[in-house]
C-alpha cells in the first residue's frame, strides 16, 4: 500500500489483504445452513519497514491481537498473504516455519503468565537458543543470555540468572520477556500490550527500553495497545482498527492531530489528558462495538457514526483512500473531513 | 463548603506472620459535600486500603491505629466500628457485623468496586442484587424497590428490560453502569469509587466518567476516586491526594498538584505519563521500585528513588508542610523545590 510512496526503507514484512474468520458452531447450525463466522480480521494490508514501529490501536474486539497472532503464525490466516523475505508465511511448513519463528518474536501482555514459574531466568532465556540450535557450547549460550539480559536493562545479569519469576518485580519480569525475545536477534517483534499490566513508574522504563533497543538493533515492532497515549509515544505510524479493518493509518502525529475518520476522532477525543485545564471535547458515538458476527452492511462504523449519511454509508463499504502522502482513511467523506479539520470542533461537557 | 468526611491521622496496618505491613500511615484527608477527591498512586501504595478503611471493609488481619479518626457527619466511625485490640497494644480491631456501621455502609457511604466485571454475583439477576441492597436498608416492599431500580436504570442509561438479566448477559460497560446504579440506590452522601473504569475501553471509560460527573452534580454526592491513572483524576477531581508507600505525599487542588507541584514523587509520576496533547517528550522512568511496606525505609519513603534526596531524607521522616493554603507536601525540601518542579 505504501511501498510506492517513495519510502525507500527496506520492507520487512508485507501484509496483503489478510483475513481471519473463526467458524462458530452454535447449536444446530453446526449441521445445516451457512456456517457462521466471526470476522476477526477482515482484509488488512500494510507494510512494516526496517526500524519502524507501527502502533495498532482500537477497542477490545477490534482484531488487533488476532492480527499479531497471524503475523507470528500462532493462527493460520483464512486468506491473504503475509510476505516475509519473499515468501508467504501462511504456506510455510516444517523447517521453513521454524526458521520463520526464529525471526519473529512476541512479547505478551502479562509477564506474570508468560514466564514459566519453574524456569530460572537463565533457562527461560536460553530455551529459544536450544530450540533453534544456536551457540556451540553451553558457555557460548550463557554468554548470549547474559548479553540479552544486559540489553534488556537487567544489570548485572549474573545476579538474575538463577532467579525464578516469583523473585522478580513486574517490570523485571517484562524485561526478562524482552530478553527472551531479543536473544534470537529476530527480524521483527510483535508486542501485544506489553506495558498495560505494569505500574506507571515502571511502564515508562520499559517503553524507553523498547525504543532504545529499536534504535540499537533497528528491529521493527508491531506494537499492539488500547492506550492511544502509549501508542503515540511508541510508534512511528499508527493503524486504527475497527471490527477487523484498518480504518485509518498514517504517521503518528498525523493520525493524532489531523485524523479524518470519525471513529479515530471519537477514540482520540475520549482519551483523558493529564492536565486539569484541558477542556474535554467529546464526540458522542452511539452504542457499543457491535458483535463481529453480524456486521453491519456498508461501512462497519455507520450505525455509531454521528456523520453517517443514509444511502451511502449503509450501502457501500468505503475503501482506504489516501488523503495525504502516507495517510490512508477508510471513509466515504475522508477528503471532506480531512479538509474541514474535524478535530477542531469540540463540544463542552 | 461543609466538611462531609474528615480522615485524621489514619493508619491501617496488616498483621502478617513476619510482623506488620504498614499499608497506610498517618493519612489526613477531607472531603466536602459534592466534591470529588482523587486518590492517586501506584499499586501497593495504600490507596485502596485508605478508601476501604473509611467504611472499615478490610480483611480480618487489618488493624487501625489508636489515634486514627474517621469523622463522617460529625461521628467518629473508628470509635463506632472498632474496639481496642486485646492482642496488640495501640491498635483497634474492626468488629465484624457491627450494626452501627451497617447503617453507614451503602446507605450513606457506598462503593463502586474495582473490576465491576466480578463485583456482581453471577448466579443472581442484576436487578435482584440491587433490590437486595435496597431492602437491606430501607423499609419498603419489593415492588417499591423494583420501581427504584427502574428509576436508577433510567438514570445510568440502561434499558429497563435488562433488569432481569444475569451479569454475564451485560457488556463490560453495562456492568459498570449497573454498579453505579447500585451505588446510587440509597442516595448516599459519599461514593468511594475504586478504579471504576480501569478494565474498560477508552470510549466506554469516557462515557462512564462523563455519566459519573453528571450524576454527581445532579445528586450532589461527594466522591473519592481511587485510581492509578493520572489523566483520569486530572479530568475528574477537584482535589487530588497523591499517595506513595502508605504515606500521603501531596495534597491540593487539581491545579495545584499538576501545575504547582511540590513533591518530587508527584513530579516523577507526571513525567512518567505519556500524553496525546502537546509535543512528544521522552518519558522519565522512576528508578528502582516501591519499597516493601513490611519493612519501609527509615526517613522519607521515597528517598531511595528521589533525584533530590539529601542525607537528611534518609534519616528523618519529613514533616507535612503547608506550601500554600490547602496545598500540602510531605517533603523536607518542599519549600525549596516549590516552583522548581513541574510535570513538563
Amino acid at each position: 500500500m505504501d511501498a510506492e510512496n517513495g519510502d525507500n526503507r527496506k520492507v520487512v514484512i508485507s501484509v496483503r489483504n489478510l483475513k481471519k474468520y473463526f467458524e462458530l458452531h452454535i447449536g444446530m447450525f453446526k449441521f445445516w445452513g451457512e456456517p457462521i463466522y466471526v470476522k476477526a480480521v477482515d482484509g488488512i494490508s500494510f507494510n512494516l519497514h526496517e526500524g519502524e514501529i507501527i502502533g495498532m490501536v482500537g477497542e477490545s474486539g477490534c482484531g488487533k491481537t488476532t492480527t499479531g497472532r497471524l503475523l507470528t503464525r500462532l493462527e493460520n490466516p483464512t486468506s491473504g498473504q503475509v510476505i516475509f523475505e519473499g515468501k508467504n508465511i501462511a504456506e510455510l511448513k516444517g523447517k521453513d516455519l521454524k526458521f520463520y519463528r526464529r525471526n519473529v518474536q512476541m512479547i505478551f501482555q502479562d509477564p506474570y503468565e508468560s514466564l514459566n514459574p519453574r524456569f530460572t531466568v537463565q533457562k527461560t532465556v536460553m530455551e529459544p537458543l536450544l530450540v533453534h540450535g544456536i551457540g556451540d557450547t553451553y558457555d557460548d549460550r550463557v554468554e548470549l543470555v547474559i548479553k540479552a539480559l544486559e540489553d534488556a536493562g537487567l544489570r548485572p545479569a549474573e545476579e538474575y540468572l538463577s532467579r525464578f519469576p516469583h523473585e522478580l518485580s513486574g517490570g523485571q519480569r517484562q524485561r526478562v520477556a524482552i530478553a527472551r525475545a531479543l536473544v534470537l536477534r529476530p527480524k521483527f517483534i510483535v508486542a501485544d500490550e506489553p506495558v498495560s499490566m505494569l505500574d506507571v513508574s515502571i511502564r515508562a522504563g520499559v517503553m524507553n527500553l523498547m525504543l532504545d533497543l529499536r534504535d540499537k538493533y533497528n528491529i521493527p515492532y508491531i506494537f499492539i495497545t488500547h492506550d492511544i497515549a502509549v501508542a503515540r509515544y511508541m510508534s512511528d505510524r499508527i493503524a486504527v482498527m475497527y471490527l477487523g479493518k484498518i480504518v485509518e493509518i498514517g504517521e503518528t502525529d498525523e493520525v493524532i492531530f489531523n485524523h479524518a475518520h470519525p471513529y479515530t476522532k471519537a477514540l482520540i477525543s475520549a482519551v483523558p489528558v493529564p492536565d486539569p485545564e484541558h477542556k474535554h471535547g467529546r464526540v458522542e458515538i452511539k452504542g457499543e462495538i457491535p458483535s463481529p458476527i453480524n456486521l453491519p452492511k456498508g461501512c462497519r462504523f455507520w450505525p455509531r457514526c454521528p456523520y453517517a449519511k443514509k444511502g451511502i454509508c449503509d450501502v457501500k463499504e468505503p475503501p482506504l483512500k489516501e488523503v495525504a502522502p502516507g495517510h490512508f482513511v477508510a471513509c466515504h467523506f475522508a477528503e471532506k473531513f480531512y479538509e474541514e479539520d474535524i478535530t477542531e470542533e469540540t463540544v463542552e461537557v | 463548603m461543609k466538611k462531609l468526611l474528615e480522615v485524621k491521622n489514619l493508619s491501617v496496618h496488616y498483621k502478617i506472620q513476619a510482623g506488620w505491613v504498614y499499608a497506610v500511615d498517618g493519612v489526613n484527608l477531607e472531603v466536602n459535600h459534592g466534591e470529588t477527591l482523587g486518590l492517586v498512586g501506584e499499586s501497593g501504595c495504600g490507596k485502596t486500603t485508605t478508601g476501604y478503611g473509611v467504611t472499615q471493609l478490610l480483611p480480618s488481619n487489618a488493624y487501625i491505629k489508636e489515634e486514627s479518626k474517621i469523622i463522617f457527619e460529625g461521628k467518629d466511625l473508628v470509635k463506632l466500628g472498632t474496639h481496642p485490640s486485646k492482642k496488640y497494644e495501640g491498635y483497634r480491631k474492626i468488629e465484624e457485623y457491627n450494626p452501627e456501621m451497617r447503617k453507614y455502609r451503602w446507605a450513606k457511604i457506598s462503593m463502586i468496586f474495582q473490576g465491576a466485571m466480578n463485583a456482581f454475583n453471577p448466579v443472581y439477576k442484576v436487578g435482584d442484587q440491587i433490590i437486595e441492597a435496597i431492602l437491606a436498608h430501607e423499609n419498603m416492599t419489593k415492588q417499591e424497590a423494583l420501581k427504584r431500580v427502574e428509576e436508577l436504570y433510567r438514570l445510568v442509561g440502561i434499558p429497563k428490560d435488562r433488569i432481569n438479566n444475569y451479569p454475564h448477559e451485560y457488556s463490560g460497560g453495562m456492568k459498570q453502569r449497573a454498579m453505579i446504579a447500585m451505588a446510587l440506590a440509597l442516595n448516599p452522601d459519599l461514593i468511594i469509587a475504586d478504579e471504576p473504569t480501569t478494565a474498560l475501553d477508552v470510549v466506554t471509560q469516557d462515557r462512564i466518567l462523563g455519566e459519573m460527573v453528571r450524576l454527581q452534580k445532579r445528586e450532589k454526592i461527594a466522591m473519592i476516586l481511587i485510581t492509578h491513572d493520572v489523566s483520569v483524576v486530572a479530568e475528574m477531581a477537584h482535589k487530588i491526594a497523591v499517595m506513595y508507600a502508605g504515606n500521603l505525599v501531596e495534597k491540593g487542588t487539581a491545579k495545584e498538584v499538576f501545575k504547582e507541584t511540590a513533591h518530587p514523587y508527584t513530579e516523577a509520576l507526571l513525567n512518567a505519563f505519556p500524553s496525546i496533547k502537546g509535543e512528544k517528550k521522552r518519558l522519565k522512568a522512576i528508578p528502582g521500585s516501591p519499597p516493601d511496606l513490611a519493612n519501609p525505609p527509615k526517613g522519607c519513603r521515597f528517598a531511595p528513588r528521589c533525584p533530590y534526596a539529601k542525607d537528611i531524607c534518609l534519616e528523618q521522616e519529613p514533616p507535612v508542610v503547608e506550601i500554600s493554603p490547602g496545598h500540602y507536601s510531605k517533603c523536607h525540601f518542599a519549600e525549596e523545590l516549590y516552583g522548581e518542579l513541574g510535570g513538563e
